[in-house]
C-alpha cells in the first residue's frame, strides 16, 4: 500500500453501528425502491381499474414479464462482475428462430430436447462473448456491441424473409404460454424457478459471491486468487444460456419468429436490472431485483392500458423510471464518496 | 474489464516506482508484422524512419528510431484510411457500376446521419463517456418536427426550435453526467428510452410526410453531376469544425488529457464538468441535425425514426480507433470508419449480396479492429515476460 | 521453490529459528534499484519495527514479503524453509499477512464475507451457512475485543476498523506473521490504542508482527526490536531498550546532507504566496505561511499529515472551507486551478504518472498542455508553436526522449519529471509547488533535479516544496514548514532545521509542540 495517501489524514472514528436492525437491513436493500413501485403502480391502477387484477389481467401480467424476466436474470451475473452484454436480444432471435427451423425439421423432438439444444446454444454464444472478452480483455460493451450485430447478421442470413408461426410447432409446446399450473402460467413458473436457482446461486455459493467481489474491485479479486477470468467467462455462459431459454420461451409464447425476433430487446434489458436496483459498475444488486425491475417496466405497459392513458407515454416513463434508479442509487449509498476519497488517496 | 496496473494493492513501492512503459521497442516491433500490419505498411516502414539507423539495421533498429511522421502514417487511423481506399478500389474494379457519381450520392445520403452523430461521439468516447441517447434525440426532433409543421407553423420557426430541443436534450444529458457526476452509460440508457418515449408522446402512431416540397427536394438533391449531395457542405463544414476543434483547439487537447486522466487534467486547468457538459450539448445538437435531415431525407417524421442508429454511429467510432477507454482517437479515423462501414455496404448491396451479410461484416470489423491489437499486444508481453523473467536469473 | 545460496547474517539473537528471514534480497525495476539489500529477522513472539526515510525500500521489502513482488536475489526462508512466492496467495498460504494502510476490502460485500471471501463456512446442501460465517466472525471480533457488525457492508467502515478486519483475516488464515505497513498513519489516537492492544495481544499469542511506522513514539513504545533501513541497504537491528531515538535519526539519515543538495545561496524578495487562515475541517486547520521570490520553503511532516492537501487547496484543486490564498496580494478563487494558472503558479504534482502527465500523450503534448491556451492564435493551436514550445523547455531541461512525439510513458522517471517541470516553467511561473520532487527518480537523476529546483529558485521563483525526504529538506529549503495532524508544528528556519528538530516536530504530539 502507498505510504502517502494522504488525503485520508485524521480519520474520524465511524459511530459504532451496533447490531443492524431487521427493519434496518430493509431499509437498506436496494430492491426496496423498485418493489415500492410496482406496489404503488399495482395498487393504484387495481384502484382505479378493478380488471387489472383480475386473474386474466394478472396471468397477462406475468406472460409479458416472463422473458425479459429471465433475460434480466441473466444480464445481471454479468453486470454483476462490472461487465455488460448486449447482444443478449440477438442470441434470444436467434435461438427464438432456430426452435422454429428444430421443429419443422424434427417434428417429433421431445420438447424437452429443444429445450435443451436451445439452451446449450444460447450457452455457446454466451460463451463466445465471454471468451473474446476474457482473453482479448477487451471491454463487453464493444464486444457485445459486435456479436449483436454479428448474431442479428447470422439470424437474418439464415432466416431471409421466412417466419414460423404457431401452426409449425406443437401444440403442446405453444400450450406452455397458454396452460396454467396453481393459476400461473407454465412459462412464468419455468421463470419464477430460474430466478429462484440463480437467487440461491448467487447468494449462496463460493463462486456466485466471487461474482459480487469481481464486481465489486477487479484487481483485488484477482489478488485474492479468485479465477476471474473463469467466473467472468462463467456469467456469460450463463447469460447466453438463459438467454437460449427465453428464445425457445419466446417461441412457444409469440405467434410468429423471423429475422428480427428480439431486436432492441438489449437495452430493456439493461434497464430492468438498473431498475431492479443492479448498480451498472457492479459489485452489487440481485437478480431477484432485476426480476422484479423487468416485472415493473412490463407492468407499466399494462397498466397504462388498464388506466386508458395514452400508451405513447410508456417508453417516457420507461425512461423516467432508468433516470430515478440511478439517481437513487447515487443518493442511497455513500459508496460513491468512498470510493472517491480512496481514489483520491491513491491518486495523491 | 478493468487495466491490471489501476490495481489498488500493485501500488508503487515508496520510493522507487517501476516505470512501467512500454517493453523495449525492439521487441515490440517484433510482433507486430506477423500479426495485425498489412504487408503494405510492413514495406513502408523503413522508409518512413527518419532516423540514420534506419537504412543499416534490422526492424528493432528501425522501430526504436519510428518518429512521429511514421507513426502518423502507420497509426491506427492511417491504418483505417488505408482499408478504406483499398475497399473503394477493389468495389471499383469488381463491382459493374460502382464506380460512379450515382454511387457516391447514395452512399453519402445513406451515411450522413451516421456522420453527423459520429463527430460529436468522437469527442464524448474521447473523453471517456459515451452517449446512447443520440439516435432518440434525432427521432424526437423529427417527431417534433412534424408535429410543429402539421401545426401550421412556418418551416424555419419549425427548424430553429428542433435544434433547439435538441440542445435541451443535450444538455439534460449534460447536467446529469457532468454535474451530478452520474454514470453516463446507464444515464444515457434511460434518456434513450426517455427521448424515444417523449416522441411517441408528441406524435404517436402518425407520420407527418408532407414537407415542403422545395425542401425535401433540396436535401437530396446532388451537386452538378458529381452525385455528391448538396447537404454534403454543410456536414463538411461541421465535420471541419469538429476536426478543428479536436485537434487544434486548447478545449481538444483538453479532452484527450480528460480522456485518458481525469486527474491529470485537473492538474492543468481543465474544467472537468464544463467540458463534458459542452460536448453533451453537441451530441444533442448534432442529432437533432441528423434528426432533421433524416425527416427531410425520407420526407416523414415519425417517432421510430433513426432508432437504434446509437449502436451503428458507435460502432463506427470505434471502428474508426477511437477508445471506448478515451484518449485516444481522431476525426479522419472516424469519417474512414463511417465510410469504411458505408462502402461495404453499398458494394455489397450493388452487389446482391444479400443484405444480411452487411451487419454481420460491420459486427465483424468491429471486433476485430479491437481485438487485434490486444492480441498482438498480449503475445507482445508475454515474449516480454519471458525474456525479463529468464533474463536476472542465471 | 527456489533455494538461494544467501550470505551468512548475524544469528539471531532469539531463541529458535526466526519465523521469517528475509536475506540479502535485491529487487530492481529497470534500471532502478529499489531494494540493494533486504534483511529482516523476525522472531516468533515479537513486535518488530522496520523504519528508513521514504525511498529507503521499506515498502519494496514488503511486497516481497506479501508476494506481490519476486526478488531477483537473496535468500527467503519461512520458519527455516526456503520460498519463493510467485503470488500473493502463495505467501498467504506461507502464513504471512500484510495489513496495509489502506486496506483492500471488498466494499459491496459484507464484513464477515470480506473475511471468508473465496473460503465461506458450509452448511446444508453444500450452501455457504451465513449463519456459521456470522458466528465466525463475531467469535474473531470478540477475540479482538472490538466490536463490529460482521453483517454491515464494507462500505463506508472507517480505515481504523478496515485494519481490524484484516487482522480477524490473518486470524482466520491461522497467520503467524503479520506485516503492518504504516498502519497508524491514518488512524485517530483511539484508534492507535486500540490497533496496539490487538497487535500486542498477538504477540503474546506468538505471532510475530512486522510494524512499519514513522512515529518514533509509536516504534518505541511498542516493539521489541527496530530494523533500520537506508538507500535500499539494511543498516542494523537494535533492541529497542538498547537505543534512542537520536541513533535511529543518525543511522536513518546517514550522510552528508550538504555535499548532496546543493542550495546556492538566494535573497528572498517580495511575498509571492500569502496564505492565512486556511481551513477544512479535519483535514487541515488554520494554515498561515507565505512564500517569498527567490525562496525554498520546504512544507515537511509525515505522510497524511496533511501536507498534499494544503498544496491542492492553494491550487485550487481541492475545495477549503475558509481562509485566503493570496498572489502578490490578490485572492485568488476557490476551487479554480485555471485561475491558479493564470496567477502564476504552477504545480509539480507527486505522483506523475496519475497527475503530472498524461502517460499516453506525447512528450510535446504533455509539456504544451499548460500552454494550451497561449499557444492558441484565433482560438487555434498550431502543431508547429507547440513543437517548438515544448522543445525549448526540453532543451534547456536537458529531456532524454527518442522524440517528442513518443508518449511520455517511454521516458525515465526523471526524464518525466523534467517533463513536468518544463511544462510548468513554459507559463513563466512565479510560484512553483513541487509534490516530492525526487520520488522515484534514481540517485543521478535526483541532484540534477535539486539543481534545477536551485536555480529557478536563484532566477526569483518562489518555491513551496513538500518533501518526505529530510536530507532534501534539510539541503535545499531555506524554511521549513512543519506539519502534523493538519496543523502547522514547526516553523524552522535554515540554521534551526536539523533532523531533530524537524522530526521531534513532525512526531511529538500536539501538545508538546509550540
Amino acid at each position: 500500500m502507498s505510504l502517502d495517501s494522504k488525503s485520508t489524514a485524521p480519520a474520524h472514528p465511524t459511530p459504532e453501528h451496533g447490531r443492524t436492525s431487521a427493519l434496518g437491513s430493509l431499509l437498506k436493500l436496494r430492491e426496496l425502491p423498485v418493489v415500492l413501485a410496482l406496489v404503488v403502480l399495482v395498487a393504484v391502477t387495481a384502484a382505479i381499474n378493478p380488471l387489472f387484477l383480475s386473474e386474466q389481467g394478472i396471468k397477462d401480467l406475468l406472460l409479458n414479464a416472463t422473458i425479459l424476466m429471465i433475460l434480466a436474470v441473466g444480464q445481471t451475473l454479468v453486470i454483476i462482475t462490472r461487465n455488460i452484454d448486449l447482444s443478449v436480444g440477438s442470441i434470444l432471435g436467434l435461438v427464438a428462430f432456430s426452435t422454429g427451423s428444430l421443429f419443422v425439421a424434427a417434428p417429433n423432438l421431445p420438447i424437452v430436447a429443444v429445450f435443451v439444444l436451445g439452451m446449450l446454444f444460447g450457452a455457446v454464444l454466451g460463451g463466445l462473448n465471454g471468451l473474446l472478452i476474457t482473453i482479448a480483455k477487451v471491454p463487453a460493451l464493444v464486444i457485445t456491441l459486435g456479436t449483436l450485430y454479428i448474431f442479428r447478421g447470422i439470424n437474418n442470413a439464415w432466416a431471409g424473409g421466412t417466419q414460423y408461426f404457431a401452426g409449425d410447432r406443437p401444440e403442446a409446446f405453444g400450450n406452455l404460454s397458454v396452460d396454467t399450473a396453481l393459476g400461473f402460467p407454465v412459462i412464468t413458473l419455468i421463470a419464477v424457478v430460474v430466478v429462484a436457482i440463480v437467487a440461491v446461486y448467487m447468494l449462496g455459493t463460493r463462486p456466485g459471491r466471487d461474482l459480487y467481489a469481481i464486481g465489486s474491485d477487479p484487481d483485488a479479486a484477482r489478488l485474492f486468487g479468485i479465477p476471474v477470468t473463469r467466473r467472468v467467462l462463467l456469467a456469460f455462459v450463463v447469460n447466453g444460456l438463459l438467454a437460449g431459454l427465453a428464445g425457445v420461451l419466446y417461441a412457444s409464447r409469440f405467434n410468429s419468429v423471423g429475422a428480427t425476433t428480439g431486436s432492441g430487446l438489449e437495452l430493456d434489458v439493461v434497464a430492468a436490472a438498473v431498475v431492479g436496483g443492479v448498480a451498472i459498475f457492479g459489485g452489487s444488486g440481485t437478480v431477484v431485483g432485476a426480476a422484479i425491475g423487468a416485472l415493473l417496466l412490463t407492468t407499466i405497459t399494462s397498466a397504462l392500458t388498464a388506466l386508458r392513458v395514452d400508451k405513447f407515454w410508456q417508453q417516457a416513463i420507461v425512461g423516467i423510471l432508468i433516470l430515478a434508479a440511478v439517481v437513487i442509487d447515487r443518493i442511497a449509498s455513500v459508496r460513491s464518496a468512498r470510493k472517491l476519497r480512496i481514489a483520491e488517496a491513491r491518486n495523491v | 474489464m478493468s487495466d491490471p496496473s489501476a490495481s489498488p494493492t500493485a501500488v508503487q513501492p515508496e520510493g522507487h516506482q517501476p516505470e512501467s512503459g512500454p517493453p523495449p521497442k525492439g521487441r515490440r516491433m517484433a510482433a507486430t508484422p506477423g500479426s495485425t500490419k498489412t504487408a503494405a505498411e510492413a514495406g513502408r516502414k523503413p522508409a518512413r524512419s527518419r532516423t540514420g539507423k534506419a537504412d543499416t539495421s534490422t526492424v528493432l533498429a528501425v522501430s526504436k528510431g519510428r518518429t512521429g511522421a511514421a507513426r502518423m502514417l502507420l497509426g491506427r487511423d492511417a491504418i483505417m484510411i488505408y482499408v478504406l481506399l483499398v475497399v473503394v478500389l477493389y468495389a471499383s474494379i469488381v463491382i459493374p457500376r460502382f464506380a460512379s457519381p450515382v454511387t457516391v450520392g447514395f452512399l453519402l445520403l445513406d451515411v450522413i446521419p451516421t456522420l453527423l452523430i459520429a463527430l460529436p461521439m468522437t469527442l464524448v468516447i474521447i473523453s471517456g463517456e459515451i452517449d446512447l441517447s443520440v439516435a432518440s434525440i434525432a427521432g424526437l426532433t423529427s417527431a417534433l418536427m412534424g408535429v410543429l409543421w402539421q401545426g401550421g407553423m412556418n418551416i424555419a420557426l419549425v427548424l430553429v426550435i428542433c435544434v433547439l430541443a435538441g440542445l435541451v436534450a443535450g444538455a439534460f444529458n449534460g447536467v446529469l453526467i457532468a454535474y451530478l457526476g452520474l454514470p453516463s452509460l446507464a444515464v444515457t440508457i434511460g434518456t434513450l428510452a426517455l427521448f424515444r418515449g417523449l416522441a411517441l408522446v408528441v406524435i404517436g402512431d402518425n407520420a407527418v410526410a408532407n414537407f415542403p416540397p422545395g425542401l425535401t427536394a433540396f436535401f437530396t438533391s446532388k451537386l452538378g453531376g458529381t452525385g455528391i449531395p448538396t447537404v454534403m457542405i454543410g456536414v463538411v463544414v461541421l465535420i471541419i469544425a469538429f476536426a478543428v476543434v479536436l485537434h487544434f483547439t486548447p478545449f481538444g487537447r483538453g479532452l484527450f488529457a480528460l480522456g485518458y486522466s481525469k486527474e491529470a487534467a485537473t492538474f492543468v486547468g481543465i474544467d472537468v464538468a464544463r467540458s463534458k457538459f459542452l460536448l453533451y450539448l453537441a451530441t444533442g445538437t448534432v442529432s437533432a441535425l441528423a434528426g432533421i435531415y433524416w425527416t427531410l431525407r425520407y420526407s416523414s417524421a415519425r417517432s421510430d425514426n433513426a432508432s437504434g442508429l446509437e449502436l451503428a454511429v458507435i460502432a463506427a467510432v470505434l471502428l474508426g480507433g477511437v477508445s471506448i477507454f478515451g484518449g485516444k482517437g481522431s476525426i479522419p479515423g472516424v469519417l474512414a470508419g463511417v465510410l469504411l462501414i458505408g462502402t461495404i455496404n453499398y458494394a455489397l448491396k450493388l452487389d446482391r449480396v444479400s443484405e444480411v451479410v452487411l451487419i454481420i461484416v460491420t459486427g465483424s470489423l468491429l471486433i476485430i479492429s479491437v481485438v487485434a491489437p490486444n492480441i498482438a499486444s498480449a503475445i507482445r508481453r508475454a515474449r516480454h515476460s519471458r525474456q525479463v523473467r529468464s533474463a536476472p536469473l542465471p | 521453490m527456489t533455494h538461494f545460496d544467501g550470505g551468512s547474517v548475524a544469528t539471531d539473537p532469539a531463541a529458535g529459528t526466526p519465523v521469517l528471514a528475509l536475506r540479502g534480497a535485491l529487487k530492481t525495476f529497470g534500471p532502478v534499484v529499489a531494494l540493494a539489500d533486504g534483511t529482516i529477522e523476525l522472531a516468533a513472539g515479537e513486535i518488530h519495527a522496520l523504519v528508513g526515510e521514504n525511498g529507503a525500500g521499506k515498502s519494496t521489502l514488503v511486497k516481497i514479503l506479501a508476494g506481490v513482488h519476486q526478488p531477483d536475489a537473496g535468500e527467503f526462508l519461512v520458519a527455516g524453509q526456503a520460498v519463493s512466492f510467485r503470488n500473493v496467495a502463495d505467501s498467504k498460504a506461507a502464513g504471512i499477512s500484510v495489513i496495509y494502510q489502506e486496506p483492500t476490502l471488498f466494499p459491496d460485500l459484507t464484513v464477515a464475507e470480506n473475511i471468508f471471501i473465496g473460503r465461506q463456512p458450509k452448511g446444508r446442501f453444500g450452501l455457504i451457512s451465513r449463519v456459521e460465517m456470522r458466528r465466525r466472525a463475531r467469535e474473531l471480533f470478540d477475540q479482538l475485543g472490538v466490536p463490529i457488525d460482521p453483517d454491515r457492508v464494507a462500505e463506508g467502515l472507517s480505515i481504523a476498523d478496515q485494519q481490524i478486519i484484516e487482522i480477524a483475516k490473518a486470524i482466520s488464515l491461522d497467520a503467524r506473521i503479520l506485516v503492518m505497513d504504516e498502519p497508524t498513519a491514518a488512524l485517530s489516537g483511539v484508534e492507535v490504542d486500540r490497533l496496539f492492544a490487538v497487535a500486542r495481544r498477538l504477540r503474546d499469542g506468538g505471532s510475530g508482527i512486522l510494524f512499519i511506522s514513522h512515529r518514533f513514539d509509536e516504534v518505541f513504545g511498542l516493539c521489541d526490536r527496530i530494523t533500520v533501513m537506508r538507500d535500499g541497504t539494511y543498516i542494523t537491528t537494535h533492541d529497542t531498550a538498547a537505543t534512542s531515538v537520536e541513533e535511529i535519526v543518525r543511522e536513518m539519515v546517514g550522510r552528508d546532507i550538504n555535499a548532496l543538495f546543493p542550495k546556492t545561496e538566494t535573497e528572498a524578495g517580495d511575498v509571492v504566496l500569502r496564505v492565512t487562515g486556511l481551513t477544512r475541517p479535519g483535514v487541515f486547520h488554520d494554515i498561515d505561511f507565505e512564500v517569498r521570490a527567490g525562496e525554498i520553503v520546504a512544507l515537511s511532516g509525515l505522510v497524511g499529515a496533511g501536507r498534499t492537501e494544503v498544496a491542492r487547496a492553494v491550487f485550487g484543486i481541492d475545495r477549503y472551507e475558509s481562509g485566503t490564498v493570496e498572489m502578490f496580494g490578490r485572492a485568488l478563487r476557490r476551487k479554480d486551478p485555471r485561475a491558479a494558472i493564470d496567477a502564476g503558479i504552477g504545480f509539480v504534482p507527486e505522483d506523475r504518472r496519475k497527475q503530472g502527465l498524461v502517460m499516453d500523450l506525447s512528450v510535446e503534448r504533455n509539456a504544451a498542455l499548460t500552454l494550451r491556451h497561449s499557444l492558441a492564435r484565433f482560438g487555434i493551436i498550431s502543431g508547429r508553436a507547440e513543437r517548438e514550445a515544448a522543445e525549448t523547455w526540453g532543451k534547456r531541461l536537458q529531456v532524454k526522449a527518442g522524440s517528442p512525439e513518443h508518449a511520455v510513458s517511454t521516458l525515465s522517471g526523471g526524464n518525466q519529471q523534467k517533463v513536468v517541470l518544463a511544462k510548468w516553467l513554459a507559463t513563466d511561473p512565479k510560484l512553483l509547488i513541487i509534490d516530492e520532487p525526487t520520488r522515484g527518480i534514481d540517485v543521478g537523476t535526483k541532484s540534477e533535479v535539486h539543481r534545477l529546483i536551485s536555480e529557478l529558485a536563484g532566477r526569483g521563483i518562489a518555491i513551496l516544496m513538500i518533501s518526505s525526504e529530510l536530507p532534501e529538506v534539510l539541503g535545499m529549503a531555506d524554511r521549513v514548514l512543519v506539519m502534523r495532524e493538519g496543523r502547522i508544528t514547526g516553523r524552522l528556519n535554515r540554521t534551526e532545521a536539523t533532523a531533530e528538530t524537524v522530526m521531534h516536530a513532525a512526531t511529538a504530539s500536539l501538545e508538546s509542540t509550540r
